[in-house]
């Protein structure tokens, strides 16, 4: 006999559930809950860990002195904030015209059914899920040693951080591309136009901001790598701004990692207020990337 | 090959071949230099794969293949005697400490999709999702940060844990971590693609949100999940500066992770930084190493992708 | 819609209806015919309306639905047809927008007192939206998902072939049962889920467009199964197929949409609900004509 008619057929038709039905239903929803506050809790506790650490450290000596073997109270991260901006816009004058490019010859040229369209397809899809340190061991044999042989310099930190960010690129172009309505580059082509001039005068200017805030986005992952560069031996201490692309360097991520494998707790503090100054930046990026999206981003 | 003459009734015929003119050069030559570009992507692997397996098989020739794979001892940075490259001990650091990761990542990783998938409102996930994205961002040398000077000392000391200064439970814990919003962010890609009729189905039988969320919603979207799961997986094996960091110099062949441990990537930075003459097989054992996490990580990919094909419930 | 109502012999509002005999407790009982002429109230409309975002939708709802019947709710596209069944299980509940006014009694019960558990209603009610959706789990997971949900106790397999059978489905699935609900045809599977809403013994069945996504044979035999089932079930149903409405249910209800009192507003209203039979051969409101003619909409 089926028991739910006996149950249910009662004067009180519509009753509540069983307490053990509701408790449970109450304790998932709080522990999922929970789970999502474990992010939030652990992110406060990382910038309350570091800000306490390393706040007093912070000043306007701080960054305009190099870093000091010998002092904790010296020590300052002007050759690592250089060699870090100087590192960001080599790779960006790498990555914009490569990524934007490979994602135009996807897009707008490549047939994509052919061998050769998914062949690079499927790379660049494997290709973001290689470790970081790979990239780094890719760096050492061909740009620092290898064919190009150009040591551990600012070129080869910048080009080898630009192929581990290169993914990053081309696959929001390629969506940024993408957003970009047919109806727009069939005008222009009626009237006339070439494929490369409505590529150059209609679609790439309608996906700027989605490349824009792309590109922002790779430049704050690659500026934050640290394994890549330590395995094509860039300097963790460097007490000089390099000056040329082919001069010797030093890095955020790189002097932040010097100071805190620093025994004493006084250079540690240093590090601690290196990553202030290192995520201030990432924050300027990133609110900037937002802003470029708000801003301009266009619903087609 | 031009058509100049006037047709039968009288106006002129117009030209419409192909023309060889500076306008369509141009035009050819742009496409090559696009494509160009893009074979850059497919040149970066042949690259990698070159400058892994150069020094991988001149290694092979000073240390035996058998040896290094099946070998319990890893010393390769030893002097003399007590050299050897035995890689099963780092192999076995690197998945332990990823499993102490996906401990946390997991549960969290899945219980946060699931919250924001199947609970928030829309105001709700649009003010909390942005969380998991910052924690995305957050550079890993931070995390290792975090790891020696807080997780270590504050935490697990504060619970009263003997461990040492570089252990394997921080680095694991915070490694977790990081891979978290991965698995999160992805997980609830798949939730969310799980039709609403399904939802509503059921519901309208008498089920709980809970019932629905695990009985119908989750089972539908396993294939994704799952791919979240191997995805955060595969992050977490190649993470080098957290147990660069926090993890310790060392390999141990333990299951204690109060021990000090070196995951195969963390084992590359710190092996390219040392003093080591390019002609020996320390140098080599960096390729070597370099190899097998390449390969592991290219395997979990292929096994990513695949698994989300073939398992995919069709809806519709 | 006054004038109407006095005319009918109906329960007194709030009562609760008892089935000639003690509290009813066997399956077979329950659709106990009443002496002829007496018709049970199972639920009682009291001024019901719903808004999504402040935006009025459909109001003033007023009339009853009786047991072991076919009710009809028809009306061109936009007048609240299917906003008004949703309200009769709390599926509004589920889309944060909505508000609902007024009371929706059933077995004397207003459904949407504070007291009333959403969950616990639609275990009594069961609800076949317009396209079907089955679960991406075999036919006989999917049958077996309410009761499992439920918690009733019992021989599965038998709950699953009843429920089968009154679908009118076993004889087709019994040999694959194990099968993906996925492999089934469209009528099929909106079949299924007839048979999955059965499955919890529920007394009232709403249906929703249950037919306007299926070919015309698929439709003829979920009209035929509609009839079999009104001897056990009291079945609400949405449709904008009128040869259906006439058809197969007992009472109908008109929907329009109207303008409001303070001419801002167009909201949906029942301007006449009535015996099928009037409703279609001598309607008392001209708009209910224009429809059911086919002059409009």
């Amino acid at each position: 006999m089926n028991t739910v008619a006996e149950a249910s057929l009662s004067r009180k038709v519509v009753e509540r559930a069983s307490t053990g039905q509701r408790t449970r239903d109450l304790m998932f929803r709080l522990a999922l809950l929970a789970s999502l506050s474990m992010g939030f809790v652990v992110l406060a506790a990382l910038v309350i860990d570091v800000v306490s650490d390393g706040a007093s450290k912070l000043s306007l000596d701080f960054l305009t002195s190099f870093p000091s073997r010998i002092s904790p109270e010296n020590t300052g991260v002007e050759s690592a904030l250089i060699g870090t901006v100087y590192l960001m816009i080599l790779c960006a004058l790498f990555i914009v015209p490569v990524g934007v490019a490979t994602a135009v010859y996807l897009e707008e040229y490549a047939n994509r059914e052919s061998r050769l369209s998914r062949l690079i397809e499927v790379n660049i899809q494997n290709l973001a899920a290689v470790p970081s340190v790979v990239y780094g061991i890719l760096g050492l044999a061909f740009i620092v040693r290898g064919p190009l042989g150009l040591g551990p310099v600012l070129l080869a930190g910048a080009l080898t951080l630009g192929l581990l960010v290169l993914p990053v690129v081309i696959i929001v172009s390629r969506e940024a591309i993408r957003a970009v309505p047919s109806s727009i580059r069939e005008g222009s082509l009626a009237l006339g136009a070439t494929q490369w001039q409505t590529i150059w005068k209609h679609v790439l200017p309608g996906a700027l901001p989605g490349v824009a805030t792309g590109v922002i986005l790779a430049l704050s992952r690659a500026i934050g790598e640290t394994a890549p560069l330590l395995v094509i031996g860039a300097a963790t201490f460097a007490r000089f701004n390099p000056e040329g692309i082919t001069d010797r360097f030093t890095a955020m991520p790189l002097a932040i990692f010097e100071f805190i494998s620093d025994a004493d707790t006084d250079f540690r503090a240093a590090g601690a207020a290196a990553i202030l100054v290192l995520l201030a930046l990432l924050v300027v990026m990133n609110a900037g990337a937002i802003f470029l999206r708000n801003r301009y981003e266009r619903k087609w | 090959m031009e058509a100049t003459s006037a047709g039968a009734m009288g106006a002129p015929r117009p030209d419409l071949y192909r023309k060889r003119t500076r306008r369509s050069t141009g035009e050819a030559a742009i496409r090559y230099a696009l494509l160009a570009a893009a074979l850059i992507s497919i040149l970066t692997t042949t690259g990698i794969v070159i400058s892994l397996l150069e020094e991988t098989v001149k290694f092979f020739g000073h240390v035996g293949i058998g040896d290094y794979l099946f070998g319990t001892k890893w010393t390769p940075l030893s002097g003399g005697r007590s050299q050897s490259f035995g890689v099963v001990p780092l192999v076995f650091d690197t998945l332990y400490l990823t499993g102490i990761g996906l401990l946390v990542a997991v549960p969290f990783g899945v219980g946060s999709a699931i919250y924001l998938s199947e609970y928030a409102s829309p105001r709700v996930r649009k003010t909390l999702k942005p969380i998991l994205e910052v924690l995305s961002g957050v550079p890993t040398i931070v995390f290792g940060y975090f790891a020696l000077t807080f997780v270590t000392p504050t935490i697990l000391k504060g619970l009263g844990l003997e461990v040492g200064s570089f252990n394997a439970l921080s680095a694991g814990l915070v490694l977790g971590v990081l891979v978290l919003p991965t698995i999160a962010t992805v997980a609830d890609d798949a939730l969310g693609a799980v039709p609403g009729s399904l939802r509503e189905g059921a519901f309208g039988l008498g089920a709980s949100r809970m019932q629905v969320s695990l009985r119908v919603v989750f089972p539908a979207a396993l294939s994704g999940v799952v791919a979240a799961l191997v995805l955060g997986a595969s992050r977490a094996i190649g993470e080098t500066v957290i147990i660069l960091v926090a993890g310790g110099q060392t390999t141990n062949l333990t299951l204690d992770p109060a021990q000090a441990m070196q995951n195969m990537a963390a084992f590359i930075a710190a092996a390219s930084r040392a003093d080591i003459p390019t002609s020996g097989p320390e140098y080599g054992a960096i390729f070597a190493v370099g190899t097998t996490l390449f390969l592991m990580t290219l395997l979990l990919n292929a096994i990513s992708i695949r698994f989300v094909r073939k398992y995919r419930q069709v809806y519709e | 819609m006054s004038e109407e109502r006095a005319e009918r012999a109906t329960e007194p509002e709030g009562a609760t209806p008892e089935v000639v005999g003690a509290p009813v407790i066997q399956t077979e009982a329950k659709g106990q015919r009443p002496e002829a002429g007496r018709r049970n109230t199972i639920y009682e409309l009291d001024d019901v309306g719903v808004s999504y975002g402040g935006v009025p939708a459909v109001r003033e709802v007023d009339f009853p639905i009786y047991e072991n019947e076919i009710t009809a709710l028809i009306g061109p596209s936009g007048c609240g047809k299917s906003t008004l069944i949703r309200c009769l299980n709390r599926m509004n509940d589920l889309i944060p927008t909505a508000e609902v006014t007024g009371k929706v009694v059933y077995h004397g019960q207003n459904l949407y007192d504070d007291s009333i558990d959403p969950v616990q209603v639609r275990k009594r009610i069961g609800m076949v939206f317009q396209k079907p959706n089955p679960f991406p789990k075999s036919i006989y997971d999917n049958i077996a998902f309410g009761p499992r949900v439920l918690g009733t106790k019992g021989d599965m397999d038998e709950i699953v072939e009843n429920a089968l059978r009154r679908g009118a489905l076993w004889d087709e699935v019994k040999d694959r049962l194990k099968a993906n609900a996925f492999g089934m045809s469209g009528g099929q599977q909106q079949r299924l889920c007839i048979a999955r809403a059965l499955a919890t013994n529920p007394d009232v069945v709403l249906m929703d467009e249950p037919c306007s996504a299926l070919d015309p044979i698929s439709t003829g035999r979920i009209e035929d199964l509609m009839f079999e089932l009104k001897e056990d079930y009291s079945i609400v149903i949405v449709t904008h197929n009128m040869q259906q409405a006439a058809r197969v249910s007992n009472m109908t209800a008109f929907f329009t949409v109207e303008l409001d009192a303070d001419e801002k507003h167009r909201t949906g209203r029942v301007i006449e609900y009535d015996d099928t039979e009037k409703v279609f051969t001598n309607p008392s409101d001209e708009r209910t004509e224009a429809y059911v003619t086919g002059k409009v909409g």
